[in-house]
């Protein structure tokens, strides 16, 4: 529990984390909240020999609506999301996750953009940003760009960030008309990653068939992933139709691949993502209406 | 004494242990239950019953208690522990140089060095050998095998990374039941080759056999009460100081029986008893963990003394998790019997008992499995036999307690769970079986079928009070209508006896030391008093507790009585804290020398008002002549004449010392209904209501023992639904972080709903009985009964704890159940 030895820098601006990122490359580690690089440290999983505090970057601790979008600043604390009328009021999918990523003490610390930068599947936003089809603004020495969620996650722990490149800001379009989502969560206690979970963006059309609809699956693949198979599953049915539920409940069983651990067989997954993907479309539906 | 440092010397194989348990104490017949707690002093006393907020809180609330790290020493040095990657390996090679090259770095201390000092194995509280470090093999995961010594905390943890050790990995033996095969052997060092290392039988075997083959009814499950570890927040920890000047080893130490380690150091080390001091200071946390002496200290008290600095060691969570004891581990095979108007008559129980690499068991010396015997429960029955072996695997030694009086959980699980099942089988309401089953009131002191007398109780009062404060009735009607919509509701009922209190000395030792344990009491010329105990507090509330005794016998206020514990130098010789027996014996001491000065105040008194001491009474807190209450002498008063104006044929002073030997043990028992709601599609168990009514006899404090309630059945909950040590088939610990081992925490408990009924125990001087593992004790089976009683129309019979939602599931769509 005693960490190796590394150095420590506190930048005082993006442009300056990005310097040292330049100069430090894969030997830097970035700390934001530090909920998962610290235990990582402390038991010597991680050995970064540098680390760089952004906690002193202010300027990037901002969650605010703008242009038709939800911009979350790469400082933006989880429980900023929990006491944000925006976020409860127009948000209910991110909301949701809120409330149960981790307990309210890791919550006070951790960091929206740590959450995803991490690219942990276990962790619980990669799953709600790839069901609001969320973009990552990234800054490095070439300037800032955009990656789409989709092309964000790449593997295990790995995302599209490059060695010198600061995940700045995340992006989540405005849900309209006719929108819900949800985030369904099974958990062995609080604290503990999800045995399973799902996260549902949807837009219901005029006559109560699904729109379009975005499905994230938590915990039960290598790398966080899209559940494609539920989502073709629902688009034009109606989701009132218990038979339409339970395919794409099959569908996300199907598409998962966990593994078996202490949270259970990789059937009792596949069986918790069936149910846990059919109540969360439920609630999103109800949501929409 | 029972202690041998022979490594060689083999244990008791499969012999037989003839235990004697009976207790005759005299006791009265009936004891009245009541409901209400009284007191005899005003609130400015605070004698026994009020509800006094605890004295020792203050400091921990505002993060001023003072645990072994926080104490620092001049010249301090750390030590940190090279730990085994193999359950079971050779070790062909330590290569510690780099380590030593290292700025900071004093020593590396491996088992080699330690065995020059004839101080590489130790003995275990039952008498068993362990390795303080190896020096041919591992034979567990995470054992230590050798010690860096450094100036600081972080070079100490850079070191162990630079020691390299060359391992030959060996087949290791994971499951008892391997072991039982004895293909591959864990202890080379014992001269008979076997995993076998105890057979215990209690009861009457024939007996028995006769009751089972003439039953109406026999129901048999198999259990497994899992491996399990108390996690205390505080991990354990020393400050070992020896002064080459003063030839003094001062030692700081985490540990809940204070006065028995300094015995153990002082036999195992050959260093003088009265230049060994145990100081434990507050402790956060034991429940029975910190009860042994784990090779971390020995090793430090080691390098102390050789160094001749102080030395620190304090063990990481992973280290806890991972090496320290565990508790329970027993598979159980358990068969109840009835005769044909479905009265219980019988048990039958084959136990297995996976030990680890030692039997390092906290139990009293004569009893291998603890007080498992206990198992017939609240039940008469005609024939219990209990049937049990012990084996050696590769695994980290134990067991200790885990908040329960020796092995009284494992039985108490049993029971109840067979209780239950017999009540479905047969078709009658598990309440009303219960109720049927019970020893009546009347029968008290019980002589049970295994050997105890019990001293009191009132089981059918307790269920009854449970059963009303939930509407047992009507959640029974709920859950039929539940059941009709395809809803899964669950009612479980433990009706549970515990057995704490430890002595009597005739029968319980722990390494040969009877386990009595003592007070010393003194009264200053003010007033004021500070009293000292054998026993250690670990957040029971001793100071708190002790002086509500001790001001309820004098009339000394509460708050003018310092308790303390903890310092081998100052404190009376005890047996420490743990298995609910610091109340039994310690407070029973406390009362015993409060009288003791009460009868010296008496004479003063006399001698002060010129009077008889046959003349005078005692009222709350003067002794007065009868009949005339302005003719009177307060404590505060005597105190004082004490020490100024006693007469001449009476010393001065007024102090008393009393080493209390209890005539028995006592018997505290409860009933808890759990009510829970199964989530079908993920098998998620939701307590709804938990109802726990205990009965410790007299209460001293309500609110102390609601705190221990509320605590306790959080540790119930704990194995029920949540934790276990799991292993992987090389016997590599997977469950070595909290974020492994599930520790449940305030969002996991139900709202827990107490009360109480009062029996008191007729042999404990103020007629209390131990509270504080009871709830542990009894909120496991409350919890598992609940949940198969929601699926028992599903033919779901049994499901062991921790009772995980998959487990659930899995239940549920065996019987064919989905969403």
């Amino acid at each position: 529990m005693i960490p190796g030895k590394f150095d420590y820098y506190a930048p005082t601006s993006v442009d300056e984390a990005i310097d040292m990122l330049v100069t430090h490359g894969s030997e830097a580690k970035i700390l934001a909240g530090g909920q998962s690089l610290i235990p990582a440290m402390r038991y010597r999983l991680a050995v970064p020999e540098v680390l760089i505090d952004i906690n002193g970057l202010t300027d990037l601790n901002y969650l605010k609506q703008v242009n038709g979008h939800l911009a979350i600043g790469a400082m933006c604390r989880e429980v900023d999301l929990e006491e944000s009328d925006v976020v409860q009021s127009q948000y209910h999918l991110l909301a949701d996750a809120a409330e149960v990523i981790a307990d309210p003490l890791v919550r006070n610390q951790a960091t929206v953009g740590g959450n995803i930068a991490h690219a942990d599947p276990a962790n619980d936003h990669p799953a709600v940003m790839l069901a609001y089809d969320a973009t990552v603004v990234a800054k490095g020495p070439s300037g800032e760009r955009t990656i789409p969620i989709d092309s964000f996650f790449t593997d295990l722990f790995e995302s599209a960030l490059s060695e010198q490149e600061l995940l700045t800001e995340i992006r989540i379009p405005t849900p309209g008309a006719n929108s819900g989502g949800a985030y369904v969560k099974l958990e062995r206690k609080v604290g503990d990653y999800a045995i399973g979970a799902v996260a549902v963006q949807l837009t219901l059309a005029a006559d109560g068939t699904v729109a379009a609809a975005r499905i994230g699956l938590t915990n039960v693949y290598y790398m966080p992933m899209r559940a494609t198979g539920a989502e073709a599953a629902l688009i034009g049915q109606d989701p009132s139709d218990e038979a339409v539920l339970e395919a794409a409940g099959i569908a996300a069983a199907a598409e998962c691949d966990p593994s078996a651990d202490l949270r259970g067989s990789a059937a009792y997954k596949r069986d918790v993502i069936r149910t846990l993907a059919k109540r969360a479309i439920t609630k999103a539906v109800e949501r929409a209406r | 004494m029972a202690i041998y440092h022979d490594p060689s010397k083999p244990k008791h194989v499969a012999d037989r242990v003839e235990i004697k348990t009976k207790v005759k104490d005299g006791a009265s017949a009936e004891v009245p239950t009541t409901h209400d707690v009284t007191t005899t002093t005003p609130k400015e006393i605070c004698g026994i019953g009020h509800r006094m907020k605890r004295k020792e809180d203050p400091r921990f609330i505002q993060g001023k208690g003072r645990y072994v790290d926080d104490f620092k020493l001049p010249g301090m040095l750390y030590m940190d522990i090279v730990r085994s990657p193999y359950a079971h390996a050779k070790i062909l090679e330590i290569d510690a140089s780099e380590a030593l090259a290292m700025d900071g770095v004093l020593a590396v201390i491996t088992g080699k060095d330690l065995e020059a000092h004839g101080l590489h194995w130790m003995p275990t509280l039952m008498s068993d050998t362990q390795m303080v470090l190896p020096t041919d093999k591992v034979v567990y995961y995470a054992q230590e095998v050798c010690a860096v010594i450094a100036t600081d905390r972080y070079t100490a943890a850079d070191a162990i990374e630079a020691v390299y050790v060359d391992y030959e990995p060996l087949k290791p033996v994971v499951s008892p039941f391997d072991a039982l095969k004895d293909e591959v052997i864990v202890r080379d060092d014992k001269e008979i080759r076997t995993n076998r290392i105890w057979h215990w039988e209690v009861g009457d075997e024939a007996a028995t056999d006769a009751i089972f083959d003439s039953a109406t009814t026999v129901i048999k499950e198999t259990m497994y009460i899992p491996r399990i570890h108390v996690s205390s927040i505080e991990t354990c920890g020393m400050v070992a100081n020896y002064n080459p000047a003063t030839e003094k080893m001062q030692i700081y130490m985490t540990t809940q029986a204070p006065h028995a380690v300094r015995t153990v150091f002082a036999l195992v080390t050959g260093l003088p008893e009265q230049k060994i001091q145990i100081i434990s200071p507050d402790i956060g946390g034991g429940f029975g963990g910190k009860v042994p002496v784990y090779p971390g200290y020995v090793i430090g008290a080691v390098a102390s003394l050789l160094i001749g600095k102080p030395v620190k060691w304090i063990e990481d969570r992973s280290e806890n998790l991972q090496a320290d004891s565990f508790a329970r581990d027993y598979h159980l095979e358990a068969e109840m019997a009835a005769d044909e108007n479905g009265k219980i008559v019988g048990l039958r129980v084959n136990g297995l008992a996976d030990h680890g690499c030692a039997d390092s068991a906290a139990n009293p010396s004569k009893f291998p499995a603890g007080l498992f015997s206990i198992c017939t429960g609240s039940y008469d029955m005609k024939a219990a036999h209990v049937n049990f072996d012990a084996v050696y695997t590769n695994k980290p030694p134990g067991g200790v307690a885990y908040r329960c009086s020796f092995r009284v959980t494992e039985a108490v699980h049993m029971v109840e769970r067979l209780t239950s099942m017999m009540a479905h089988e047969l078709g009658v309401d598990p309440a009303a079986y219960r109720m049927n089953n019970f020893i009546k009131p009347e029968q008290f002191p019980y002589e049970s079928p295994t050997g105890w007398e019990y001293d009191s109780g009132n089981y059918h009062a307790a269920l009854e009070k449970a059963m009303e404060m939930i509407d047992y009735d009507g959640l029974r009607k709920e859950q039929l209508e539940k059941r009709e919509r395809g809803e899964l509701m669950g009612i479980g009922i433990s009706s549970f006896t515990e057995v704490v209190g430890a002595g009597p000395a005739k029968d319980y030792d722990i390494l040969g030391i009877k386990m009595f344990d003592s007070a010393e009491i003194r009264v200053h010329p003010t007033g004021k008093a500070i009293a000292r105990f054998g026993t250690k507090s670990q957040g029971q509330g001793h100071e708190t507790t002790y002086a509500q005794i001790i001001a309820e016998v004098l009339g000394i206020p509460a708050l003018d009585i310092d308790i303390e514990e903890g310092d081998t130098d100052t404190a009376p010789y005890g047996l420490g804290t743990y298995a609910s027996r610091s109340t039994p014996t310690a407070g029973a001491a406390a009362a015993m020398a409060a009288r003791k000065i009460k009868a010296k105040a008496r004479k003063i008194a006399a001698h002060l008002l010129e009077a008889h001491e046959d003349d005078l009474e005692w009222n709350v807190s003067q002794w007065q002549v009868k009949g005339s209450p302005d003719k009177a002498k307060t404590i505060q008063e005597i105190a004082f004449a004490a020490y100024t104006d006693h007469p001449d044929d009476l010393q001065a002073g007024l102090e008393a010392t009393d080493y209390y030997n209890p005539p028995n043990l006592t018997f505290p028992f409860g009933s808890y209904i759990c009510v829970v709601d199964i989530d079908k599609g993920t098998g998620e168990i939701h307590i709804r209501r938990f109802v726990a009514i205990d009965d410790c006899g007299n209460i001293i404090n309500p609110l102390v023992v609601e705190g221990q309630v509320h605590g306790g059945l959080t540790m119930g909950l704990a194995p029920a639904m949540y934790e276990e040590i799991v292993y992987d088939e090389n016997g590599q610990c997977l469950t070595g972080t909290l974020a492994d081992y599930l520790v449940p925490t305030a969002v996991e408990s139900p709202k827990w709903e107490t009360g109480h009924t009062i029996t008191p125990s007729p042999h404990h001087p103020i007629g209390a009985k131990g509270v504080g593992e009871s709830p542990t004790v009894g909120a496991p089976p409350a919890i598992a009964n609940a949940v198969v009683d929601a699926m028992w129309h599903l033919g779901v019979r049994h499901i062991d704890i921790p009772i995980t939602p998959e487990k659930v599931w899995q239940a549920l769509r065996d019987a064919g159940v989905t969403e």
